[in-house]
């Protein structure tokens, strides 16, 4: 569904993606790993065309999408959950996500979402009318993802969402993640620096480094890696 | 009593006034960070659109009628929403992504272009011009006050004007993304918003106040020059900080409050012609307190 070959990226003259390939099949969960600054988040934003990639390609849907502007690229259904939430603390949780689907028309497709939203995170429906500001970390997280569903995405990109937020709400958020890929289909790249929990619901991992690829396969296969177990999973 | 009675209806004219201007301004800061010092000519310009155009109307719609005035009001705010939007264009659009210092003194330079060239005698004139009555003035006595219609009209007006801009960003689609731009231009673009179709539209919005405003302002002044927008505009601008600069209601409050002061300070015997100093240094006092404005917060990110 989507492959990226060769990606390089640079902010000013710091290189932080160089040559960058990786492909996520339909339907699957991929994991992208690596230390803080591996380049993992830069891999999300040149692909949702926040940042521009100096070369290298993006193919999505057998469409080449590194040209095109932020809007365009939603509108194709490949939505991004940034590092850090982002949500609009200055909006309530049903105007959040009211903006989730600015691009969507069909009015009824945008409430039933939402009931779909809110019936995997009941805790935004009790909070619904509440600025987002006041929302724990966790509820946060749920409300940033919600967003995006409602975005009608059918290519998710989560970046970090266990950053900051209580473990009980982690293991969640990631049932949800599961959740959503196994019953709406929805193909997702899921960047993690908690490698171990990412390399559990994942099928196949990435691991970055520095801004290249350093190794790749499997979960279970790059989990039991030696390396990565010294360097990502405390062994 | 009637004495306060009279000043603080006085002062509300004034400050409504202000408070409209001040829109514009928390409202370009919301969602750009830089303050547009051509939002005040823009508010000049909004008054000679209707000074060419009013002989027009009445030629139209008869003398002193007041749909025409509806009409001139309507024709004005649109005139100078493009004006608005073109700057914006032009001007700051072109420099989105360098320093907010650069895109400032770009303001002050659009700023002076316009008050400027207005003054050629080919473009506007520099010689102040009697500004048309648009409807018949009374004076409505009531015991001791006396309020002028003129002032009904700008409170009446300035009211409805809130009321619809409070429609327009807690309600609506647009004033939502407004809002949502105003706090993460960012994540607004992940969600597809057309972030740049949402602050020309900002642009637009303040722009149209700021045309109505210099209309009511032109009516009490009672004549316009290329130089108008400098006063009220710099004390609108001072009201948005003094109501917490990037917040709507505070921009209404700050405007409210600094033309209450500032006619109070006026209507003491004797300390008239301090009354900016007396005005002004409430300001400073009350800033000195609250850094952030009356109704501003200073922004806590949650990580």
């Amino acid at each position: 569904m989507l492959t990226l070959e060769n990606l390089h990226v640079s902010y000013g003259s710091i290189k932080a993606l160089h040559g960058v390939s990786l492909t996520v099949p339909q339907g699957s969960i991929v994991t992208l790993i690596g230390a803080n600054g591996a380049g993992k988040s830069t891999t999300l934003r040149a692909l949702s065309g926040l940042v521009k990639t100096s070369s290298g390609s993006i193919i999505y849907d057998g469409q080449p999408i590194s040209k095109l502007a932020p809007n365009q690229i939603v509108a194709k259904g490949l939505c991004h959950v940034p590092e850090g939430r982002m949500v609009f603390a200055n909006l309530t949780v049903h105007e959040n996500l009211r903006m989730g689907a600015y691009l969507q028309r069909d009015r009824k497709w945008i409430s039933d979402q939402m009931d779909y939203v809110y019936s995997l995170f009941p805790r935004l429906q009790e909070r619904e009318t509440q600025a987002s500001g006041t929302l724990s970390g966790g509820e946060q997280q749920m409300l940033a993802i919600g967003r995006a569903l409602l975005s009608r995405p059918k290519f998710l990109m989560l970046d970090e969402p266990s950053l900051g937020i209580a473990p009980l709400l982690v293991k969640t958020i990631f049932e949800r993640i599961v959740e959503i890929n196994r019953e709406q289909g929805l193909t997702i790249l899921l960047v993690e620096q908690n490698a171990n929990l990412a390399l559990d619901v994942s099928s196949y991992a990435y691991v970055l480094e520095t801004g290249k690829i350093l190794l790749e396969g499997p979960s279970p296969q790059v989990k039991a890696d030696p390396q990565v177990q010294a360097a990502y999973l405390g062994a | 009593m009637d004495w306060y009675l009279q000043q603080i209806i006085n002062g509300l004219g004034l400050g409504a006034i202000y408070a409209l201007i001040a829109l514009g301004y928390t409202m370009v800061y919301g969602v750009l960070r830089f303050i547009n010092f051509a939002h005040s000519d823009v508010l000049m310009l909004g008054a000679f659109t209707a000074f060419y155009i009013a002989p027009k109307i009445e030629k139209l719609m008869g003398h002193q009628s007041v749909l025409g005035c509806i009409l001139l009001f309507i024709v004005a705010a649109a005139v100078c929403a493009c004006i608005g939007m073109l700057i914006e264009r032009l001007a700051y659009r072109p420099l989105r992504n360098r320093p907010k210092l650069t895109v400032l003194i770009t303001a002050i330079g659009v700023s002076l272009l316009i008050e400027y060239t207005a003054q050629n005698e080919k473009v506007l004139g520099s010689a102040p011009q009697p500004f048309p009555q648009l409807l018949q003035e009374h004076s409505i006595h009531l015991g001791n006050l006396i309020i002028s219609s003129n002032d009904v009209l700008t409170l009446g007006v300035t009211i409805v004007l809130l009321a619809a801009m409070w429609f327009v960003v807690q309600k609506t689609r647009i004033g939502t993304a407004m809002r949502a731009v105003s706090y993460n231009q960012q994540a607004a673009l992940l969600m597809g918003v057309p972030v740049n179709r949402i602050i020309s539209f900002t642009f637009g919005l303040g722009s149209a106040l700021a045309a109505i405003a210099g209309i009511l302002y032109a009516i009490k002044a009672p004549s316009i020059e290329p130089l108008m927008g400098v006063q009220p505009g710099l004390r609108a601008f001072v009201a948005a900080v003094l109501g917490g600069i990037g917040n709507l209601p505070g921009a209404v409050l700050g405007g409210v409050l600094l033309g209450l002061l500032e006619t109070f300070a006026g209507g003491i015997p004797g300390l008239s012609n301090y009354r900016d100093a007396i005005a002004f240094g409430i300001l400073i006092l009350i800033l000195l307190v609250k850094p952030a404005g009356l109704l501003g917060r200073s922004a806590v990110e949650k990580v």
